[in-house]
């Protein structure tokens, strides 16, 4: 994900050097922070797109009918209408949850305090994939309904919407638990307690672009 | 950055193994580290070197411009009669969307990578990119992609819908064949690659500049690079969508672009051209970069109006997400949105003219040399002058909806794109290759390679203007003799074999002037041209490591300053002898990133993964295993190996003035043939001209 390495200002850091009388990097940020932020940007956009999509299709489900002259029976069901306000606030509160746990862990990690850390992380994960169940069983309701991916272009911008902000979680939940792993075998001292924020920069933004989704695609009519 | 400088006190070895912790040499116990970037072939499969990169993504760039190339000499021999059969309608569709695709994606952007891969380290100062394997990575991952595309030639036949692919001709209904599913995951594939390589470049950028080096002092090449890659970061994410959205469309049963189930065309149309109009300006800026550095150094003057080229540079950055939509003023979208486009696009062609008058204004009363870099940056200029002012002629847009998918438009971007974005490279490639490979191209074989092709070049797309005002339509396959495209299309049939030629003297002229090398290894020195930017500064071909000594920046085109200088009435004078400014790669102990596997096994993944998505999921299998493997490798791996370089490093002296001590591995580059002592043979000529310029 970022090169093991650590920066030269974390090597600067860390060890007191200042050979050249310069800093490390020009922004004064590590690369691989840096290379973060950057990547989110692009996120943004792609995130954008399929937003996007869904806007556009959200109210077209009855196509179908109107153009082939056949009636299929799911045709006229929209996503929306099967929307569980309740259950989904639930959900978007433990995925926002999670950024709490995982802001805790980037100040455990921060203060040398690693078994901490690792159960902030822990949390952090076992939200996400809370988050992840919820998706699954809202997604098994939809198709128990008869809301299928293929069932109309508002449904299939729905499920590739959600879909992708899942896989993103559940990349997400990955990178935590290797970074646990990586903890458990020392492999993640106070000098490189960046790769930990890295990762946090990360679950934020996954958990921002979720209230973007919940806010459009949820509660607006 | 994964690059520790030698430090004269430390123990970098302890140092280092303390950062990494304990790291098995082994990571799975199945591959043992690569130890040495020296060597065969071999060593080029893991490398990390970030010109070692740029020159696969060369080569790369060029096998791909021989096979696009020869999809277009098919397209022209089908076209060169009329009534012609030597192409079927559907090999017809096949061969225009894989040449386009191809030109596209697997010549013009990666061989713009490459230039920016090997320069933008060295124009900035910096001993390699910020992430090495990620660079690694980003090269393999794009060979896979191009490999994978196009496999599809022989898997059922290439894509068909052109390089555009608009629905609903891009729908299973009137494609059938998987070359479409090829296009969509085979582009999916070189857009994570220009992703990661985008995110790379930019950090290098924002963060490894050498001391001093602001951004006012950058090179024009390193500000249209940066533009160029933040063009990609943005541009890009919008492609995917679009391209996942097909091939759910195509393999899942899904209907975004079918309009008789509820789907909207237009999506597809908007979504590629957001992408695909920045793309247009990914593709020329860093030619625009190019000739921005090499018509200083022949024009012996500064460039002129340097922060209006950045200004100029960043417009261009910007305003190409606000013109897309003039790709599709056929499309009736309305009047509003066609007024708004149009202004748009009229006012996108001010930051570029500001772009040309400057670069006549740097040959303007300097002493102009025309070498072949030279020759093919004026071709540019000149070239894409015609090509930016057929494109305005598409900002009219009553115009427009006339020429929209005639030959007019044709002309229209391969002007810009072969008389810009390609000539533009070649003349990167007549310009540096004496600093990546150590000797000159010929200049005679040279000259013959740039005016075969510029003939050629507007004999192929000169008529073509005349085509499409005509009527000829950009996709037919074939026309009757009584249309009246008869002449015109043997005159381009002519011009476009004439460019294969120049393509074969360039080839026959790096053969010759290499074995000319081999028989006769004269060194020419770090500065052949006599030129400006800090490439120039260091041993050609470059060594591993670049800088001897990281150089303190004061001035924009650094080198230049600290061979010359001002009198009081302002006339130039040398100040110092070239080989006393430029580094003898005497440097020891200077600790790389280490080469890994890692980039290449998860690179391998990806086909799979493909063929698994279009034939049989159980293809995914490997695929899958491979990039597990290859993620959980690199994971585990530090970017530099402790292990690696410190037997015989003498770290006692903090050596950088270059006393030619030998460098403990060895190198293919003249270090050993006491660099510091020979003297360049072009040095005379330089020194003659600058004389002159007096």
């Amino acid at each position: 994900m970022t090169e093991t390495l650590t920066a030269p200002a974390a090597e600067h850091e860390a060890h007191g050097h200042d050979d050249h009388g310069h800093p490390p990097t020009n922004t004064g940020i590590s690369n691989e922070k840096l290379g973060m932020w950057v990547f989110l940007g692009s996120e943004c956009l792609m995130f954008g797109g399929l937003i996007s999509t869904y806007m556009l299709y959200k109210n077209r489900p009855g196509a179908i009918e109107s153009v082939r002259g056949r009636v299929v029976e799911s045709s006229s069901l929209k996503p929306s209408d099967l929307f569980d306000i309740p259950f989904t606030s639930v959900s978007s509160f433990v995925l926002l949850a999670s950024s709490l746990t995982m802001v805790l862990a980037v100040t455990a990690a921060q203060r040398n305090e690693m078994s901490r850390m690792r159960v902030w992380l822990g949390s952090t994960a076992a939200l996400g994939s809370l988050f992840i169940g919820g998706q699954v069983y809202e997604f098994t309701t939809f198709l128990n309904e008869g809301l299928g991916f293929t069932t109309n272009v508002a449904s299939s911008a729905f499920f590739t919407l959600t879909g992708f902000h899942g896989v993103h979680v559940t990349i997400g939940i990955l990178m935590l638990v290797i970074t646990i792993a990586m903890s458990l075998r020392g492999r993640i001292p106070v000098s490189r307690a960046e790769s930990v924020e890295i990762v946090g920069l990360y679950w934020h933004f996954v958990d921002v672009v979720w209230i973007l989704i919940f806010t459009i695609i949820y509660l607006i009519k | 950055m994964a690059i520790i400088e030698a430090n004269p006190a430390g123990a970098p070895s302890q140092r280092l193994a303390l950062e990494a912790g304990d790291t098995p040499a082994k990571p799975f116990g199945v591959f043992a580290r690569p130890t040495t970037s020296q060597g065969g072939w071999k060593s080029w499969l893991t490398s990390v070197d970030h010109k070692r990169i740029g020159i696969m993504y060369g080569i790369g760039s060029l096998f791909f411009f021989i096979v696009g190339g020869s999809e277009a000499l098919l397209i022209r021999a089908q076209l060169a009669r009329p009534d012609q059969k030597l192409l079927s309608a559907d090999l017809y569709n096949q061969v225009y969307t894989m040449h386009g695709v191809t030109m596209v994606f697997l010549v013009v952007m990666p061989m713009a990578a490459a230039f920016a891969n090997y320069l933008l380290p060295l124009q900035i100062g910096a001993r390699d990119v910020a992430f090495p394997r990620l660079n690694a990575f980003s090269f393999w991952a794009w060979l896979a992609g191009s490999l994978f595309f196009n496999s599809a030639w022989f898997l059922g036949g290439g894509a068909d819908g052109g390089w555009f692919n608009y629905a609903p001709n891009s729908g299973v209904l009137f494609s059938r064949s998987h070359g479409i599913d090829f296009y969509a995951i085979g582009l999916l594939i070189t857009g994570i690659a220009s992703l990661v390589s985008a995110v790379n470049l930019i950090v290098t950028v924002l963060n490894l500049r050498a001391p001093g080096l602001t951004w006012f002092k950058l090179p024009i090449f390193t500000w249209m690079t940066l533009v160029t890659q933040f063009l990609l970061l943005f541009a890009l994410p919008v492609i995917t969508v679009a391209l996942f959205l097909l091939m759910f469309d195509r393999l899942f049963g899904s209907n975004f672009f079918d309009a008789a189930n509820g789907g909207d065309p237009l999506l597809w149309q908007h979504l590629f051209w957001i992408f695909g109009h920045p793309e247009v300006y990914i593709m020329i800026l860093p030619s625009f970069g190019i000739v921005s550095e090499i018509i200083p150094v022949f024009s012996r003057k500064p460039i002129f109006g340097y922060p209006f080229m950045v200004f100029s540079g960043i417009a261009i950055g910007f305003m190409g997400w606000g013109v897309w939509a003039h790709h599709m003023f056929a499309s009736g979208m309305g009047p509003m949105s066609v007024t708004a486009f149009s202004l748009s696009t009229m006012f996108i062609a001010v930051p570029t003219g500001v772009k040309i008058l400057n670069w006549l204004a740097t040959m303007w009363g300097g002493r102009i040399k025309f070498t072949v870099p030279m020759m093919f940056a004026i071709g540019l200029v000149t070239m894409f002058t015609i090509g930016g002012l057929s494109g305005v002629s598409h900002a009219f847009a009553p115009a427009d909806t006339q020429q929209t998918d005639t030959y007019y438009i044709v002309a229209h971007f391969h002007y810009v794109l072969f008389g810009g974005a390609l000539l533009g490279l070649f003349a990167g490639f007549y310009f540096w290759w004496p600093k990546a490979f150590g000797y000159m191209l010929s200049e005679s074989i040279g000259k013959w390679h740039f005016w075969v092709t510029l003939v050629g070049f507007n004999l192929t797309f000169g008529p073509m203007h005349v085509l499409g005002l005509q009527g000829m339509s950009r996709r037919y396959w074939t026309y009757s003799a009584d249309q009246g495209f008869s002449m015109w299309n043997m005159v381009a049939t002519i011009g476009a074999f004439m460019i294969a030629v120049g393509l074969l003297i360039f080839f026959a002229n790096v053969v010759i002037s290499h074995r000319a090398y081999k028989k006769n290894p004269v060194d020419i020195g770090a500065d052949p041209w006599d030129a400006r930017s800090l490439e120039w500064m260091i041993p050609s071909p470059v060594p591993e490591y670049n800088f001897d000594e990281v150089p303190e920046v004061t001035e924009l085109d650094e080198f230049w300053h600290r061979k010359y200088g001002h009198t009081e009435d302002g006339r130039l004078v040398r100040i110092a002898e070239t080989e006393d400014v430029v580094q003898k790669a005497g440097a020891t102990g200077i600790h790389l990133p280490s080469p890994s596997y890692w980039p290449i096994v998860l690179s391998a993944g990806f086909p799979f993964v493909g063929y698994g998505l279009i034939f049989d999921y159980w293809w995914a299998v490997p695929g899958a295993v491979l990039m597990v493997a290859g993620i959980l490798g690199w994971i585990l791996e530090p970017s530099t190996d402790p292990e690696a370089g410190h037997d015989h490093d003498d770290h006692g002296h903090d050596d950088h003035d270059g006393d030619h001590a030998a460098l403990d591995a060895g190198t293919d580059s003249p270090a050993e043939l006491d660099a510091g002592d020979a003297t360049p043979v072009l040095a005379g000529t330089a020194a003659g001209s600058e004389e002159s310029t007096e």
